[in-house]
């Protein structure tokens, strides 16, 4: 086994351009230079691609390609969904979120509720990481403006009820706004039986490079543009469209699309692999989340008596990426608000860390984690004043 | 990442006096593991002379709290319980090539535990927390703790006090009771401060201002519904305004005022404007 093996396990911040989805943009670094607002060749021949790239976005939801308004990435897309929807109904006052949202959607929504005197609700979640959907249902009233939940969890990969959320927002007439940046191109998405009104997409969690989103807008949402200019994306969000990256993005969903199910049931091995090999390996080790309805490639696990940033220092020395829900790597003193929301203990909440594979991960970069992380727990399990044999 | 020195990481990855001391006769902890971190400091003290012979540690916590930890070792063993005593955090910093501003409370752990433990030594009773003094109840920082840290190391900002004691980083219920003791320590320049953060705007500005949105945004918009709007007068914050025409007769003329006057005022002008209607 190599012992300065590079093992990237940190997929839900970032991934990995696809040798794919490069080939797919290199052209527009080159000769497709043109603006596809252009009446000449080189905007239009450019142009044809948008549309196409357009359409496979919108094939991957199986929605129509003029629902889909390109962003340059999910914080803006998730700001867009619901600034865009407040702005256009002032009447009503009251907005629903969760407390385990991402912070694009969660400080989004206090903000407005701090300085736009806004009400907010932010519904809790089990121990698992669960929300109470009869509770949801006793909140929505008829001065609900909005409701945003979260398609999939990006700390502990639980993914939500989203068709049950979307079915009852529409019961309630509440407009319905769903951060899908961890779940879009991980699970089947079909917005024709989920009543989904906006849901925000990130390129770079899918193999693009960062600086692409999108907002899937349903048609009939009451929604006011986001950036005012030109008539780019049917008036919603002016500015000349990035190319390069949007082509890029089309590509990858289309590689999502042709591979999701098979990837899912390769990614979920490994991962599952890996989590019964560290619960073997290592005592007091918990799983934070729900493990019935998990993203494939996401697992959160928490060793007890140690704190995060160490083991992630520790595993980086090895080569091994992963992230941490622990207070000192962000810069915050309290622990992720994700596991906090989940009451997960502090014996462990500090000491959880989040691995997440993707479809490049292999069987041998999963043996070699499983060498090196017992060893790092073993470490500093012997440095801690709290573990005892 | 955070940008640690050469010598935090060689401390962290390599610690020095590293785990428990079994013929130790002074022990101190501090922390928690609700804290995020935690030290355990074990010494071996010459009775005749008072010197530490040995220093141990096992600590719970990031990579500078087992570097700071590591580094207190190496400073104390050799010296005098009264020596020890006299070695402040920014030591045990500055032994390292610095902290990062956030960690400092990290190397303030680490002089804490060691006067834990010589209290430990010397029988006397280390100082504990009555509940009624917590002022931060995520980090169970007392507000003695945090006048210390203020006094001692020239704290001005809410964000100092949460880099050297971790109050106010938790929940956040406690910034108000820190910005007050702030306030108080550092007498009223301070104060001043931090009640008004924005530039003050003067009077007559707050008035041109109000005038030119009633008069350009809020009328022409009350207008459109057969309505109008006279501004009476600006006192301070206090907007006087008469409605006219529709606006007048409509039984929601409050609500009307307050909304849309009022939210509009408060979001161009000042936001702490009251709309009042004159009379």
């Amino acid at each position: 086994m190599q012992e300065n093996m590079q093992v990237y396990l940190d997929n839900n911040a970032t991934c990995m351009v696809s040798p794919g989805v490069r080939e797919a943009m290199m052209p527009f670094f080159g000769e497709l230079y043109g603006n596809p607002s252009s009446i000449h060749n080189f905007g239009g021949q450019v142009a044809k691609h948008l549309v196409t790239a357009r359409e496979k976005v919108a094939a991957m939801f199986n929605v129509s390609p003029d629902e889909i308004v390109f962003t340059s990435c999910g914080s803006e897309s998730d700001n867009h969904a619901i600034r865009g929807v407040l702005e256009s109904n002032k009447d009503k006052r009251h907005i629903v979120t969760t407390k385990v949202e991402h912070p694009a959607v969660l400080n989004v929504y206090r903000f407005l509720a701090k300085n736009k005197g806004y009400k907010i609700t932010e519904l809790g979640v089990d121990n698992l990481g669960d929300l109470n959907l009869d509770e949801l249902r006793t909140v929505l009233s008829p001065d609900t403006a909005l409701l945003s939940v979260m398609t999939a969890n990006n700390e502990t990969g639980n993914i939500f009820p989203i068709k049950e959320i979307a079915e009852i927002a529409k019961e309630k007439n509440v407009i319905f706004h769903t951060d899908a940046v961890q779940a879009a191109g991980k699970i089947p998405m079909d917005l024709k039986k989920i009543p989904v009104d906006l849901l925000s997409l990130s390129g770079h969690k899918l193999h693009t490079p960062k600086g692409i989103g999108v907002l899937y807008i349903r048609r009939g949402t009451p929604i006011s543009p986001f950036i005012i200019g030109g008539h780019q994306e049917n008036g919603r969000r002016g500015g000349t469209e990035n190319v390069p990256y949007i082509v890029g993005l089309g590509k990858a969903c289309e590689e999502a699309v042709a591979h999701m199910n098979e990837e899912s049931d390769y990614v979920s091995k490994l991962r599952d692999k890996l989590e019964a090999g560290l619960r073997a390996a290592i005592s007091h080790t918990y799983i934070n989340g729900n493990p019935l309805h998990r993203l494939p490639n996401t697992t959160n696990i928490g060793f007890e008596f140690i704190e995060g940033e160490s083991i992630l220092l520790h595993l980086s020395k090895a080569g091994i990426a992963a992230s941490s829900g622990s207070a000192c790597t962000s810069g915050s003193l309290e622990p992720s608000h994700v596991l906090m929301a989940m009451g997960v203990p502090f014996t462990y909440a500090h000491g959880s860390v989040r691995f997440s594979l993707s479809r490049f991960t292999t069987d041998a970069e999963i043996d070699y984690t499983l060498k090196i992380v017992p060893e790092v727990v073993k470490t500093l399990r012997e440095l801690s004043p709290f573990y005892e044999e | 990442m955070w940008d640690y020195t050469k010598s935090v990481i060689d401390h962290f990855e390599h610690p020095r006096n590293a785990g428990k001391l079994k013929d130790a006769n002074a022990v101190g902890q501090v922390g928690s593991l609700a804290c995020g971190d935690a030290l355990k400091l074990f010494l071996k003290v010459d009775p005749e002379t008072e010197k530490i012979e040995k220093a141990k540690f096992l600590t719970f916590g990031c990579a500078s709290a087992i570097a700071s930890a590591s580094a207190l070792t190496e400073l104390v063993v050799g010296k005098t319980l009264d020596e020890a005593l006299a070695v402040t955090n920014e030591e045990i910093a500055a032994f390292l090539g610095g902290l990062p501003k956030q960690k400092m409370h990290c190397s303030v752990m680490g002089k804490e535990a060691l006067e834990a433990a010589i209290a430990n030594y010397r029988g006397q009773k280390v100082v504990e927390h009555k509940e009624q003094e917590v002022l931060c109840k995520c980090f169970w920082v007392d507000e003695e703790k945090i006048r210390q840290n203020i006094k001692e190391h020239g704290l001005k900002t809410v964000e100092e006090v949460t880099a050297y004691t971790k109050a106010g980083g938790g929940c956040g219920n406690c910034i108000g009771d820190i910005k007050r003791i702030l306030a108080e320590e550092n007498g009223s320049s301070v104060k001043e401060q931090l009640v008004e953060k924005k530039p003050k705007m003067t009077n007559i500005a707050r008035m041109k201002l109000v005038s030119k949105v009633v008069e350009e945004e809020i009328a022409p918009m009350l207008r459109k519904d057969g309505g109008d709007i006279e501004l009476v007068d600006v006192d301070n914050t206090d907007v006087y305004v008469k409605l006219r025409g529709a606006c007048a007769r409509c039984a929601n003329a409050k609500a009307t005022l307050r909304q849309i006057v009022e939210a509009k005022l408060r979001e161009s002008v000042d936001e702490d404007i009251t709309i009042i209607e004159a009379q």
